[in-house]
């Protein structure tokens, strides 16, 4: 009877172990979206949760006051009008971009990026772009260049006021993605040994250089931006691959697996900021 | 017959330390291409881990533009320094496999 | 086409402040393209805005003036309704023009 007894506490106890061991292990998006918004609030209690899509404005105030002030004439302005044309003119088979998007296309950019459950993988608003030109015979734009920058600021635009609202379905595989967008945020990387978090985790609000840095909070909300280092609009392709060439980081090919889910993983932290895009930063 | 004079000794001591402090013989070809080979190996595993760093590809293409030129001394140096740059850039690729998690917000 | 040049001038009785946004590549003539060949260089060199026919704003620009630039400034002297002449020539010797009420 005793041994009996003595074996099935073991069992017990062996499977309370194993259960607590994996409970640690499984990712909790939602958990860490907390503390990573609870981490900024308390780090800047005088911003307000919204402002923070507005980057370096949120915490400089001269900054700030130069940039209400474009924002009169933003330099976003050219690149947003092309962007309306380019989605309003039909493929050469006569569909147009509305027919790949839900809602025409119109006011869905805050759902990007996406979990898709068929193909197992994440999909970005970028890459959705690129694969319903393809799908309509027509070749695919760069990622890093003016066309992909001028459509996603008119989609962003129509988008603007519009909680960020990415989901990550309880599906292995979105959870695998989202802790892999996770890992590579916090990665150091690159001969100068900087993650994401180095700078905008870490010291948002102080200088790299000449720039003020932006915080983590929010960072995807105000994408594509017109940076005036760039003289022009940029994607968030563009931005994550010279974040990584300026840590001296050889950059991995645009829409690769790792961009896509720390795309995935930084929108998802930014859930109920509004988005802010197109932007403009220095 | 001439005993060497002092002026001698000294000046047969001074280029026997040299020859003694310098390599035996300029870099070869041969060198080079031992250690661009070596530098290339690392550097492709630094891809395999997409943990590659832009200096390490600068220096290893400064090396083969040495060579071409000719300048074996140059390239060697640059060859062993991206090799270097490599082997780094792989260390802290397997150490940050673990230790990014430290870092995140909690 | 489309004008380059996008205006905003407010009057409130007493000063007129007026805001204009220019699309232009103010190429310095210094930046090579991808194939490695040099891009001409193509900027504004004079800008000005007529109030009245007269000149309230002259600007002598060279390469060192940004793309897409944007200029801010105040006048005296206008009234709301009245006509604001905004007018640009380029190294080329291109132009454009645009006029705008002063709201």
């Amino acid at each position: 009877m005793r041994v009996r007894l003595q074996s099935g506490l073991a069992a017990l106890a062996l499977a309370i172990f194993i259960q607590t061991a994996s409970a640690a292990d499984t990712p909790d998006p939602a958990a860490d979206a907390k503390a990573f918004r609870d981490y900024f609030v308390k780090k800047f209690p005088k911003v307000k949760l919204e402002d923070f899509v507005n980057g370096p404005y949120s915490l400089n105030e001269d900054m700030r006051r130069q940039w209400e002030e474009k924002e009169q004439f933003p330099p976003y302005e050219f690149a947003l009008e092309a962007g309306k044309e380019m989605f309003a003119t039909p493929f050469r088979n006569g569909k147009t971009y509305a027919d790949c998007f839900p809602n025409g296309g119109i006011g869905i950019r805050q759902n990007y990026p996406y979990f898709d459950e068929k193909e197992g993988k994440v999909v970005t608003l970028e890459l959705a772009l690129n694969r319903c030109r393809e799908a309509n015979g027509e070749a695919p734009y760069s990622y890093v260049k003016d066309e992909m920058a001028s459509l996603t600021a008119y989609m962003a635009f129509t988008s603007r006021g519009k909680p960020m609202d990415i989901k990550v379905p309880n599906d292995p595989r979105a959870l695998a993605a989202y802790e892999n967008g996770k890992r590579y945020f916090y990665t150091r990387r690159g001969q100068l040994n900087f993650s994401c978090a180095s700078c905008h985790v870490q010291s948002p609000g102080e200088r790299i250089r000449a720039e003020t840095l932006a915080p983590a909070l929010g960072i995807m909300n105000a994408l594509p931006i017109y940076r005036s280092e760039w003289s022009g609009m940029g994607t968030t392709s563009r931005r994550l691959v010279t974040c990584n060439s300026q840590t001296r980081a050889v950059p991995l090919d645009t829409q690769s697996d790792e961009y896509r889910d720390l795309e995935y993983f930084l929108s998802y932290m930014s859930n109920g900021l509004p988005i802010s895009g197109p932007g403009a930063r220095p | 017959m001439r005993i060497l004079s002092n002026g001698w000794n000294m000046t047969l001591a001074a280029v026997l330390l040299i020859a003694g402090t310098m390599p035996a013989r300029a870099a070869s070809e041969a060198d080079f291409k031992a250690a661009y080979a070596a530098a290339e190996a690392a550097e492709k595993e630094a891809s395999a881990l997409h943990n590659q760093w832009t200096t390490t590809e600068a220096t290893l293409a400064a090396a083969k533009k040495s060579a071409s030129a000719g300048n074996f001394d140059a390239a060697l140096a640059a060859a062993k320094e991206a090799e270097a740059l490599a082997k780094a850039s792989i260390f802290q690729a397997t150490s940050e496999k673990e230790r990014w998690k430290n870092a995140v917000i909690r | 086409m489309a004008s380059t040049i996008r205006v905003r001038a407010i009057s409130n009785g007493e000063v007129t402040e007026v805001q204009a946004l220019i699309q232009h590549p103010m190429d310095t003539g210094l930046v090579k393209d991808a194939k490695g060949d040099l891009i001409p260089a193509h900027f504004i060199q004079q800008l000005t805005f007529e109030h009245n026919g007269r000149t309230v704003f002259l600007a002598d620009w060279g390469p060192a003036v940004a793309r897409d630039p944007y200029v801010k400034f105040s006048f005296k002297g206008a009234a709301k309704g009245d006509d604001l002449k905004i007018a640009w020539v380029d190294n080329t010797g291109a132009t454009d023009t645009m006029m705008a009420k002063i709201q």
